[in-house]
């Protein structure tokens, strides 16, 4: 297949992230990724699980979390999956406008999630008094979350970048790789949100 | 860009091909020299290991001294000798085993190996700094968080970026052997390497991420300030035993593995039969990956787990005795009725059967939980683990160099200096470590720096230091044949050992397309189909045409770098906030790179019709 071809292809196939060698290799090359990434999570879920009685007797979960505010962050990640399935969706019939589109909504909702993330761990820091090192739990719980949330700010930085780039020449062979597997990522990074929504903050409320 | 185009343009011209190669040959060549490196220094930490414990009371090296040799010793054998090497094979054969023209990544193939060299350089700065890590390699805590100065620091900061390049390497190679394999090359008719190479990269995956996982921690324990292993604010010290060993216990089937595939080419080759068993041994090396990961707490049984947890993982362990043995078997029925060919690759592998079965059986011993009591920590260990490290990776390393030599570099390996190196090197290697298990059993505990006269230890270690010496004799003419083999030897063809597959079907070295037409296969050792019909070479798949390659980049080198520069940053900011500046342009670096990445468009390059026709012509395409 030629650069020309690659870069303005004639006809685009259905699944534009799939039509060419590189494309499948990073396809499958990424789903390994996400492979690995779920022992990362794993582990750090294991510690976290292992240490999260280890309160020093203050700042225990029940006591810190509120699920008001956990409750709209889940809302706005999970929505922000929901607008990246939409922003596939176009991408498969060839819709670029309407792909950065809701691409656009997708980071503007991560960016919600994250700004709520900031908040709620300057409100435990500043009323609270807790911190990563004030506890064994206080280490686990900030680097469990602290990952998600890291994982959060290199998705949104990635997703930009590419809508950034591409904004001026639409879709073609060699991007639509590139967008599909940002998308990929973010969904996998809703995914282990569910889990931290459910084992730090469901079970810490009422476990 | 072609080597023999870049030594026309002068050393500075290949020294920046070699930076900025993403070529898999090329990338072997740095992974053979690197590793190559790392594995001399880390041997000279063990001859200085064996000179302490040659006489009772030794004080040839201080204690502390000693600490820092054996904690480097067992690392960088491991992640920066052991690893590489094996990556050095991957990269030199795999592509050419399936019929590729690359990897699947040449761009992070690259990207993985300067993570590891500078990870691996990274790690012995410390030499030079203030002290090495000395907390052993399995750096437990809280002697790990305990230990002053910024040795253990070193450890972390190495160990993870060399860590972040090898789970890159095992991505890649999984994608490869999916994806690249030539026409007809199914999954059951790829050469026993390549699929070893497959469920190594497996492991890779998911072993590694938790040993990143205990590295971050242990990382934000020491710099900055947390609590996990800190009992006092309610750490666990246990947590870092777990992660280091549900990535360590899969770490020795990584390394052991591809050697295992390795001796299952060698033996079929130089057998001159097909390998006995094929499917049985794809099966066996499935059922041991998979295994690998069941059985992380057969080194904690000591710790208290409980006689459940320990029964669990003892029974899970001596599970694993049955593949291998399965293994065994079919290597010497292999052999069986063939036309054995006694070259020095060949020697290497056939010492290794009893060499692994002793490491075998004495970790069947070790896995019984409550005889383990009585080894733990002792010599026995220590004679266990050399026995199938050795006695496994490092035969097959140096039997894998043999076989593989003349497709890397085009020359046979000289047989008579290769069989000279073998005898010291395997009578050394039986003297050094046969007799520390029964130390062990005398109850001699390993890691330490001194042992007393008068306990029946005098004779024993004397024994064990000369075989130390018999091995290093051993390396030297290895190295020697070497340099002779470049200088003397004649170039060879591309099939000097009348091969059965597909990489013995090129010219030695490949050019860097590899195949100028992608090949047909029709069978298990396709070659040799091929040779068994009377035709010369394999049955192209395409009609001659254009190819696509990928394009050299400065960018991997640049992301690695970064990190390196960041490291450095990480370590000293404990001391002074000055040097977040080195973290922040060190990371500054890494993710620019990675930015200019992502938004430079890169599509590669063709070789046109024209020069592959001119190639074939001058007698290199075929």
């Amino acid at each position: 297949m030629s650069h020309e071809d690659v870069l303005n292809p004639k006809h685009m196939p259905h699944d534009p992230e799939k039509a060419t060698l590189e494309g499948k290799n990073k396809f499958l090359g990424f789903w390994f990724f996400l492979g690995g990434e779920t022992v990362l999570f794993a582990s750090l879920f294991g510690t976290y699980l292992a240490l999260n009685g280890s309160t020093q007797g203050e700042n225990t979960p029940e006591h810190l979390f509120g699920l008001e505010l956990v409750f709209i962050m889940t809302m706005l990640l999970l929505t922000s999956s929901l607008t990246s399935v939409y922003a596939m969706y176009h991408m498969k019939n060839h819709n670029f406008g309407k792909m950065q589109t809701w691409l656009a909504i997708t980071v503007f909702l991560g960016l919600a999630f994250l700004g709520c993330e900031i908040y709620e761990f300057y409100h435990y820091i500043h009323e609270y008094g807790f911190t990563f090192r004030s506890s064994a739990f206080g280490s686990a719980f900030y680097t469990l979350v602290g990952f998600h949330g890291g994982h959060v700010l290199f998705g949104l930085s990635w997703i930009t970048a590419l809508l950034l780039r591409n904004r001026k020449r639409g879709l073609n062979l060699y991007n639509a790789p590139k967008y599909y597997i940002a998308s990929l990522y973010w969904h996998f990074i809703d995914v282990v949100w569910v889990f931290i929504f459910t084992v730090v903050y469901l079970m810490g409320k009422v476990g | 860009m072609s080597t023999a185009t870049a030594q026309k343009r002068g050393l500075g011209a290949a020294i920046w091909d070699y930076l900025t190669t993403v070529d898999h040959k090329k990338i072997a060549h740095l992974y053979l020299v690197a590793g190559g490196l790392f594995f001399l220094i880390g041997g000279l930490e063990a001859m200085l290991i064996r000179i302490q414990l040659m006489k009772p009371d030794n004080n040839f090296i201080s204690a502390g001294l000693y600490n820092e040799m054996i904690t480097m010793h067992g690392t960088t054998m491991i992640f920066l000798a052991a690893m590489p090497l094996i990556f050095a094979l991957m990269n030199a054969v795999v592509p050419l085993q399936i019929g590729a023209r690359d990897v699947a990544f040449p761009f992070l193939n690259s990207l993985g190996f300067w993570l590891f060299l500078f990870g691996g350089l990274m790690l012995n700065v410390s030499w030079f700094t203030g002290g090495a890590p000395d907390a052993g390699w399995t750096n437990y805590a809280p002697l790990s968080t305990s230990s002053p100065g910024h040795g253990v620091d070193y450890y972390v900061m190495g160990l993870q970026i060399s860590g972040a390049g090898t789970l890159i390497g095992g991505i890649n190679f999984l994608v490869t052997i999916v994806n690249m394999r030539a026409p007809g090359m199914t999954y059951m008719r790829m050469p026993l390497f390549t699929w070893s190479t497959f469920v190594t990269s497996t492991l890779i995956l998911f072993a590694f991420p938790a040993l990143t996982v205990g590295l971050f921690l242990m990382m934000f324990d020491r710099m900055f300030g947390s609590a996990f292993f800190d009992v006092g604010l309610g750490g666990n010290v246990i947590i870092w035993e777990h992660l280091f060993w549900i990535f360590g216990h899969p770490e020795v089937y990584i390394l052991i593995l591809p050697l295992f595939g390795a001796f299952s080419d060698i033996f079929s080759n130089f057998s001159k039969k097909r390998l006995f068993g094929y499917s049985a041994m794809v099966f066996a090396t499935v059922l041991i990956g998979f295994l690998g990961f069941m059985v992380w707490a057969h080194h904690m049984f000591t710790v208290g787990m409980g006689p459940i947890a320990n029964s669990i993982f003892a029974v899970a362990t001596m599970a694993i005795a049955v593949p291998t043995g399965i293994k065994i078997f079919n290597w010497l029925f292999t052999m069986w009725g063939g036309q054995i060919k006694m070259t020095a690759a060949m020697l290497w592998s056939i010492a290794f059967i009893p060499s692994f079965t002793i490491g075998g059986m004495t970790g069947v011993m070790l896995a019984a939980a409550a005889a383990d009591y009585q080894y733990h920590d002792t010599y026995f260990v220590v004679g266990h683990f050399h026995y199938v490290i050795v006695g496994g990776v490092v035969f097959g390393l140096f039997a894998a160099l043999h076989y593989w030599w003349p497709k890397m570099f085009g020359k046979v390996l000289n047989e008579k200096l290769g069989k000279l190196a073998f005898w010291p090197f395997f009578i050394g290697f039986h003297l050094t470590f046969f007799i520390q298990h029964f130390l062990g059993l005398m109850g001699m505990p390993r890691r330490y720096w001194v042992f007393l006269e008068g306990q029946g230890l005098d004779a024993g270690n004397l024994i064990s230091t000369i075989g130390a010496f018999l091995m290093a004799i051993g390396t030297v003419i290895f190295l020697i044949n070497v340099v002779y083999t470049s200088v003397k030897e004649k170039k060879v063809s591309g099939d000097p050992w009348n091969g059965r597959t597909l990489e013995w079907s090129i010219p030695s070295p490949p050019p860097h397309y590899n195949f100028v037409q992608t090949p047909l296969v029709r069978g298990l050792d396709p070659l040799w189909v091929e040779k068994m019909d009377g035709k010369e070479g394999m049955t192209p798949a395409e009609p001659l045409g254009d190819i696509h390659m990928p394009n050299a980049s400065i960018l991997p080198f640049t992301i690695s770098l970064g990190l390196f520069i960041a490291g450095f940053g990480f370590i000293y900011q404990v001391d002074d906030t000055v040097w977040l500046i080195a973290v922040f342009a060190g990371m500054g670096i890494t993710l620019g790179s990675m930015l200019i990445r992502s938004l430079k468009d890169d599509l590669g390059h063709h070789i046109h019709k024209e020069e592959l026709e001119e190639d074939i012509k001058k007698g290199v395409g075929r």
